[in-house]
């Protein structure tokens, strides 16, 4: 679904990722760890293009997105992405928000996407804020409405980029669960989290990156329970 | 001092026809400068060299010299130079639009890089385009932000519309300053004038506070 080959990404003269290789499959819930400045952020931010790319190849569902021909956008309504800041649009109320794409790209009309929109947002559990504006929900509700807002482009892919870092505590467990009900229903996704129990037990491997490289990869309780690599020791002895 | 209400009713249709001209300078003026300003500013935003610094040369000199000089050069050198005739009224439109859109162009690129770029990437992982995402996302949001400085701008070029006067167009300050050469009187022409440009420029930010409050989110 996602093939990642000799991914290299520099900012300037400082090179962040030097060399990725990875592959994500349909349906497979990809959690990447590793601790800040290894660049799993810019990873994840390299799959849609949000970040351009130095050198090496991304392809996803067989389409180069790296080549020049590719029609980004396109390739971004089949991928969704949730940000750590949410990104809603202050300026827009909860159902706007999730109207929008698709009325603009997908061309639907205001009836369907309305339709659409509303049916997320009972999904996520937040259908009675569908006229309120995002500053007037808690962190926790605004990531589910920006979970909505993205799963209303039907994406075949969701990248989340670190989800819950910027909520209160209370709160990391109500977008987790949603996540995990996603997860549940076959999408197939791409978590940068800290959050280990996450990702033992809602992934389906874990990549731990350090210094721009995926370091080590394996399923959860392999990874977790019996690390191989020193840093990744290092790493988890310091958070779990 | 004594305070003669006689000659001020004798230029009271004068004020009349003056005021009208110096709100329809400062709207025209307003109008133009907006969308110029709002060309420039993007033009300066752009990635091409070329047009960025076409529109930065713009900013520069008419942020950087004086409107009456401006004024003096249009009337006396472009104007003439275009038409074959001065013409004060049109000197002035042209003045007060071309340094209108220098000041707004940069209220508009400062309102448009303020907004958090975390909105452009939301609207372009979604699959919208630069322009779709400029349109729905990040200029209504900047628009709001830009509203004090605009009216600031706006308020500013009712008050220098008045140079306009010195190049012959009948606006307000061109009949106060005829009473008062006529009269050879002080207060009377300029405390009216005072007045009336404070009129005009405090229903202007009334105006504009109440489209402030409109337009907020909660």
């Amino acid at each position: 679904m996602i093939e990642v080959k000799n991914l290299k990404k520099s900012f300037g003269s400082n090179e962040v990722l030097k060399d990725i290789n990875a592959f994500i499959n349909p349906k497979e819930v990809v959690v990447v760890i590793g601790p800040s400045g290894s660049g799993k952020s810019t990873f994840l931010r390299c799959l849609n293009l949000l970040e351009s790319i130095t050198a090496g190849h991304v392809t996803i569902e067989g389409v180069d997105i790296t080549d020049k021909k590719t029609d980004i956008n396109k390739v971004r309504t089949e991928v969704g992405m949730v940000f750590q800041q949410f990104n809603l649009f202050p300026h827009k109320t909860v159902i706007d928000n999730i109207m929008l794409a698709p009325m603009r790209v997908r061309k639907l009309s205001a009836e369907e996407a309305r339709e659409k929109g509303l049916e997320l947002l009972r999904k996520v559990g937040l259908k009675e804020k569908a006229d309120a504006y995002p500053d007037s929900l808690s962190g926790g509700q605004k990531q589910r409405v920006a979970i909505a807002r993205a799963l209303a482009m039907e994406p075949k892919i969701m990248l989340f980029d670190e989800p819950t870092s910027a909520l209160d505590p209370e709160m990391v467990g109500e977008v987790l669960e949603v996540m995990k009900q996603l997860a549940l229903e076959g999408m197939t996704m791409v978590v940068v989290t800290h959050e280990m129990g996450f990702a033992r037990e809602v992934g389906d491997r874990v990549l731990f990156m350090d210094g721009g490289y995926i370091v080590e990869e394996n399923e959860p309780k392999q990874l977790f329970e019996n690390p191989q690599h020193d840093r990744t020791k290092s790493f988890l002895s310091k958070v779990l | 001092m004594d305070f003669r209400f006689d000659i001020l009713v004798e230029y009271i249709p004068f004020f009349v026809k003056g005021t009208l001209l110096t709100i329809g300078l400062s709207l025209v003026g307003i109008l133009i400068g907006t969308v110029l300003g709002l060309l420039i500013g993007l033009g300066k935003m752009m990635r091409n060299k070329p047009i960025a610094f076409l529109c930065s040369c713009y900013i520069t000199f008419f942020r950087g010299t004086p409107l009456y000089v401006q004024l003096l050069l249009i009337h006396f050198g472009v104007v003439p130079l275009l038409t074959g005739n001065t013409n004060g009224i049109l000197a002035s439109i042209i003045a007060l639009s071309l340094i209108a859109g220098a000041y707004i162009s940069e209220i508009f690129r400062a309102g448009i890089q303020s907004i958090d770029k975390g909105q452009m990437e939301a609207a372009r992982s979604l699959g919208m385009n630069h322009v779709q995402s400029m349109k729905d996302v990040i200029l209504p949001q900047a628009f709001k932000r830009m509203i004090p400085p605009l009216g600031n701008e706006f308020i500013v070029l009712i008050k220098e519309s008045s140079l306009a006067s010195l190049v012959a167009a009948p606006e307000l300050m061109y009949y106060g300053r005829a009473l008062g050469s006529q009269y050879f009187r002080v207060w009377e022409p300029y405390l009216t004038a005072a007045l009336i440009y404070l009129v005009l420029t405090t229903s202007l930010s009334y105006l504009l506070n109440r489209l402030e409050r409109r337009l907020a989110t909660e």
